[in-house]
């Protein structure tokens, strides 16, 4: 049911909207580079693993922008594998779709969630303003096969995200670079994202998490910095971590972008010490 | 776990704090204006920017109206001032001089870009570049939607 109301979404909204984005309108790119962030594991403008307040793409007051991305996570026991679409507008708005696969290299099997994204920018604008650019967002997720999540022991296979993250870059604030600082505050039941189902046996209250991102622009071009994703543990059979990863994130030009990582993920169903290697590949129009 | 975690982000936040001190001791130009290349290079990068601003039709319609001549000595000046030069800048406050024109987010990130450009194109070193930046950016309020 759930399922398929998902799957109607992308049909029937979402690739009609992007197409018409696409080949319609026309789109713009007036904000600098690199100012789009990439795209995160779950579709939303941000770093690796964390969604900031910035809006996908390079458009910016009464534009439209694009982006198309593909991500692999590759770490010991899982290799996990992204492909997510976003279209934005105004600076503002930004409506995004991911499609998670994760492989379960040593149980067996995978298992797929779709995420639809929501962001709108509140105040603030990223590159000028004192204040910090605040936006919220939701995520609403949902996942396709609840054998692995509810032998775990999770409650639900469809959940909530709901964030508020303040993103700012400080000029000249480091040898003469310019620095990116996020927080971002979440309300979730997802466990491990979502890919393992949300809440448990015993609880389905949300917890607040929260995470953080801070990236240096060596060059205008070239990124590095690192994310930190806080994460609840409430899984009876599967002990859960939080998130951590250091990118180099190479803004090629303002349609293409490529960010590498290493990953530490800690415990994911049972395997512990989960690391390894993000790779991300983003186009934008 | 996710106290090694924590000790290492501390790790890292420190190394960076302390890479930022020493580096404040390292010598740089002692004003942004002469980063710029003093007086030949500022007129150099306004130069390049007018030329950049002419080829765009976004920005160039705000100026089919203006004495370029004026323009290109006012924004010198202007420039020169903010960069820490031995100038100082007679024209009226950015609100005033911006008023009416109800320039949008996407003309000011527009011309953010084209002078980024211009300065990487006049070979301003980055470190100069985005502390003139740090210095423009707070006028974003005084500049669109006036
Ligand atoms: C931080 C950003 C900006 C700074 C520092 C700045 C600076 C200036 C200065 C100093 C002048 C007066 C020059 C004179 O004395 O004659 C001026 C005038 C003007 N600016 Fe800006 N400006 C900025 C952004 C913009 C933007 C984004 C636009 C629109 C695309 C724009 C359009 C104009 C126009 C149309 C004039 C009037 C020209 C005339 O007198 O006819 N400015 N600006």
């Amino acid at each position: 049911m759930i399922k398929s109301s998902v799957d109607h979404f992308i049909r029937v909204v979402f690739f009609p909207l992007f197409l018409t984005m696409v080949c319609g309108f026309g789109h713009a790119d007036s904000r600098i580079v690199a100012t789009g962030g990439a795209s995160n594991i779950e579709g939303s403008a941000g770093g690796g693993v964390v969604p900031w307040a910035v809006i996908n793409g390079y458009g910016s007051s009464d534009e439209w922008a694009v982006t198309g991305m593909a991500t692999g996570v590759f770490v010991d026991d899982f290799t996990l594998k992204v492909i997510g679409a976003s279209v934005s507008y105004d600076n503002r708005v930004e409506l995004s779709f991911a499609r998670q696969r994760l492989k379960l290299d040593s149980l067996g099997g995978d298992l797929q969630q779709d995420i639809i994204g929501l962001k709108y920018k509140v105040v603030g604008e990223l590159l000028y303003t004192t204040m910090p650019q605040i936006s919220v967002g939701v995520q609403y997720k949902d996942v396709d096969d609840f054998s692995l999540p509810s032998a775990v022991g999770a409650r639900d296979d469809s959940g909530v995200d709901y964030y508020v993250a303040a993103t700012k870059v400080f000029f000249d604030a480091l040898w003469g670079r310019n620095v990116l600082v996020n927080g971002t505050v979440r309300a979730t039941k997802a466990n491990q994202g979502g890919l393992l189902g949300f809440g448990s046996e015993r609880n389905n209250r949300y917890r607040y998490m929260k995470e953080a991102s801070v990236a240096v622009l060596l060059t205008d071009n070239l990124a590095v910095g690192m994310d930190y994703r806080e994460k609840p543990d409430e899984l009876d059979f599967a002990g859960e971590d939080d998130w951590q990863d250091f990118f180099i994130g190479w803004f090629v030009n303002k349609n293409l972008s490529v960010v590498l990582a290493y990953a530490d993920l800690g415990s994911i169903a049972g395997f512990d010490d989960q690391k390894g290697w993000y790779l991300s590949i983003e186009g934008a129009l | 776990m996710t106290c090694v975690l924590r000790r290492r982000v501390w790790s890292l936040v420190s190394a960076i704090l302390l890479l930022s001190l020493l580096s404040a001791c390292s010598s740089q130009p002692a004003t942004v204006y002469e980063g710029l290349g003093g007086e030949p290079g500022l007129a150099a990068v306004v130069d390049n920017l007018l030329e950049r601003m002419a080829k765009d039709e976004q920005i160039v319609r705000y100026f089919q109206d203006t004495d370029i001549t004026l323009f290109r000595e006012g924004l010198t000046e202007h420039l020169c001032d903010v960069a820490d030069g031995p100038c100082e800048y007679g024209g009226d406050d950015m609100k005033a001089t911006h008023r009416g024109l109800n320039i949008t987010q996407a003309d000011f990130d527009r011309l953010v870009q084209l002078l980024i450009y211009a300065m990487q194109d006049e070979g301003i070193p980055i470190a100069v570049r985005n502390d003139l930046l740090k210095r423009l950016a707070p006028m974003y309020g005084d500049v669109v939607y006036q």
